[in-house]
């Protein structure tokens, strides 16, 4: 579970976050949602720690990693997995180096085993027989894929996914959604997935964290925020007539 | 009043940088994490940085020797002046400043552009923000390797840049009949002994110079911030650098240790 309390952070005069105070439990798919420029990719790398917040707590099932040493948030970071918008898998290397690095860093594993391994997670996330391909050879969707698997390596408590369907078709949208859900329940795992894509609202939205002017604004379920009254929330679920339209089906059902 | 202001500012950003760049240099001493990725790297590095570099360092190397004995050959009208000095002019030249101070600033735009394109790159495509998540040290993993590899290995190809270019002053006089081979190696012996320490002077600066050159770049790379854009401008900011610090450094160090 990752607790965030009263978490505040500015660059220079300008405030970004306010007084932000969540909870995201094991085994759930939370989610992160608002407009763009709202805030909430800087919650969640004040969350990671990549940055520091101003006042506030992050808590790791109970580890409070805002007060942590250099040293002890190394640990934690060893239980987190990271899915980035842009994958970031290391262009040096190819696909089977990439899922193989944080086993070479940080465990004691002869190559076969983490060769072994990193195959096991490619093979969870659907690459077969790509290992010696280079990230840029890869296809977008593919991509994402392997930085799921490379993510998912060292059998991370914690998951985090920036936008992990941008860029992509409808389709691999939700083939992502869908790993990113039943690796979190698989693995029972924390995972935190930011996102604008209302499908992925829907789809795999446990727990809904609505982000407006640096505030959580809102929180509830992917049912809740269907029927959610909350101004805010609605002009940002319901932003096009295609979905206005869906609500008021709903609302009168 | 307006020019001061600017000049404060500027002045600022500069103190900025300076105090940015030994900060950095803290976590680029710390232990690595792993001795044997680290050892794996440093040899790639070693490869990639100076190995890689040798052939053009040696092209290089045979112009310049030639040049600089045809040049000094040009130069010595005076009958008082014995043949062999156009060798002993040439080895000093090239041992003294040529291939240490010239070669450092030529790779300082080949390799520190190349390593802060690099970084940048990794930066501006969250890859360094990915191994920071990891609980990868990223400064101790990217630039450790890259400084220490170039530190120790750039004074070989100094060496065999210092040979080389003998070896081209040798061959442009001797093609062109303006002495021969035993006067050449005649100069290139005169006064050894006592100018022995200017090889150990030379080859103390390459290191320096080496780490400069990594380190800048390096710097430059890894607080690039934005995109595509950036990374360039970084490029261009660390080659810039680096050669103004090869410059400052040079002169430092042949007040500090030649007089």
């Amino acid at each position: 579970m990752i607790e965030v309390n009263n978490i505040s952070k500015s660059f220079g005069d300008t405030q970004i976050l306010f007084d932000i105070s969540a909870k995201f439990d094991t085994g759930q798919v939370n989610l992160i949602i608002g407009a763009s420029g709202q805030g909430k990719s800087v919650l969640t790398k004040c969350i990671v720690g990549l940055h520091e917040v101003d006042e506030g707590q992050v808590n790791y099932d109970n580890r409070i990693f805002t007060e942590m040493s250099v040293k002890e948030r190394k640990t934690v970071r060893q239980e987190i997995g990271m899915l980035f918008q842009g994958s970031a898998l290391f262009d040096s290397l190819t696909v089977i180096e990439n899922v193989m690095f944080p086993l070479k860093m940080f465990t004691n594993m002869s190559k076969e085993e983490r060769m072994e391994r990193a195959n096991f997670c490619l093979e969870r996330v659907g690459i077969i027989n790509k290992n010696e391909l280079l990230p840029a050879e890869a296809s977008g969707g593919m991509q994402k894929r392997i930085a799921i698997a490379r993510a998912i390596a060292m059998n991370p408590k914690y998951l985090f996914c920036d936008e992990p369907n941008s860029g992509l078709d409808p389709k691999t949208s939700i083939l992502i959604d869908n790993l990113i859900k039943e690796i979190t329940y698989e693995y029972n795992m924390t995972t935190i997935v930011i996102t604008h894509d209302m499908n992925s609202v829907i789809e795999i939205g446990d727990h809904i964290v609505f982000i407006n002017q640096g505030r959580n604004w809102w929180q509830g379920n992917n049912q809740e925020i269907l029927r959610t009254d909350n101004k805010e929330v609605v002009d940002f679920v319901y932003a096009s007539n295609f979905m206005k339209n869906l609500r008021e089906k709903i609302v009168n059902n | 009043m307006k020019k001061i202001i600017i000049n404060l500012a500027s002045n600022m950003n500069l103190f900025e940088h300076i105090g940015k760049y030994f900060l950095m240099l803290r976590f680029v001493f710390s232990k690595p994490e792993k001795g044997s990725v680290f050892w794996e790297k440093f040899f790639i590095e070693a490869q990639n940085i100076v190995i890689n570099s040798i052939p053009l360092i040696g092209f290089l190397s045979i112009f310049m020797g030639g040049v600089i004995s045809l040049q000094t050959a040009s130069n010595m009208s005076s009958p008082l002046l014995p043949e062999y000095t156009i060798g002993y002019i040439t080895r000093q030249s090239t041992i003294l400043e040529f291939s240490p101070t010239i070669i450092s600033l030529i790779i300082a735009g080949k390799v520190g552009s190349n390593i802060a394109s690099e970084i940048g790159t990794m930066r501006v495509t969250e890859q360094i923000d990915a191994l920071e998540i990891m609980g990868v040290n990223s400064i101790g993993y990217l630039m450790t390797p890259k400084i220490l590899a170039t530190t120790i290995f750039f004074p070989f190809a100094i060496i065999i840049s210092m040979l080389l270019s003998l070896v081209g002053g040798w061959m442009a006089g001797v093609q062109s009949n303006l002495y021969s081979t035993e006067t050449y190696v005649l100069g290139l012996r005169a006064f050894w002994e006592t100018d022995q320490h200017h090889l150990f002077y030379a080859l103390g600066k390459t290191m320096v110079f080496a780490f400069l050159i990594t380190s800048i770049a390096c710097y430059y790379g890894y607080y690039t911030k934005g995109g595509a854009l950036e990374v360039g401008k970084s490029s261009t900011n660390a080659v810039v650098a680096a050669s103004v610090a090869i410059l400052l450094a040079n002169y430092i160090l042949t007040q500090l240790i030649l007089i």
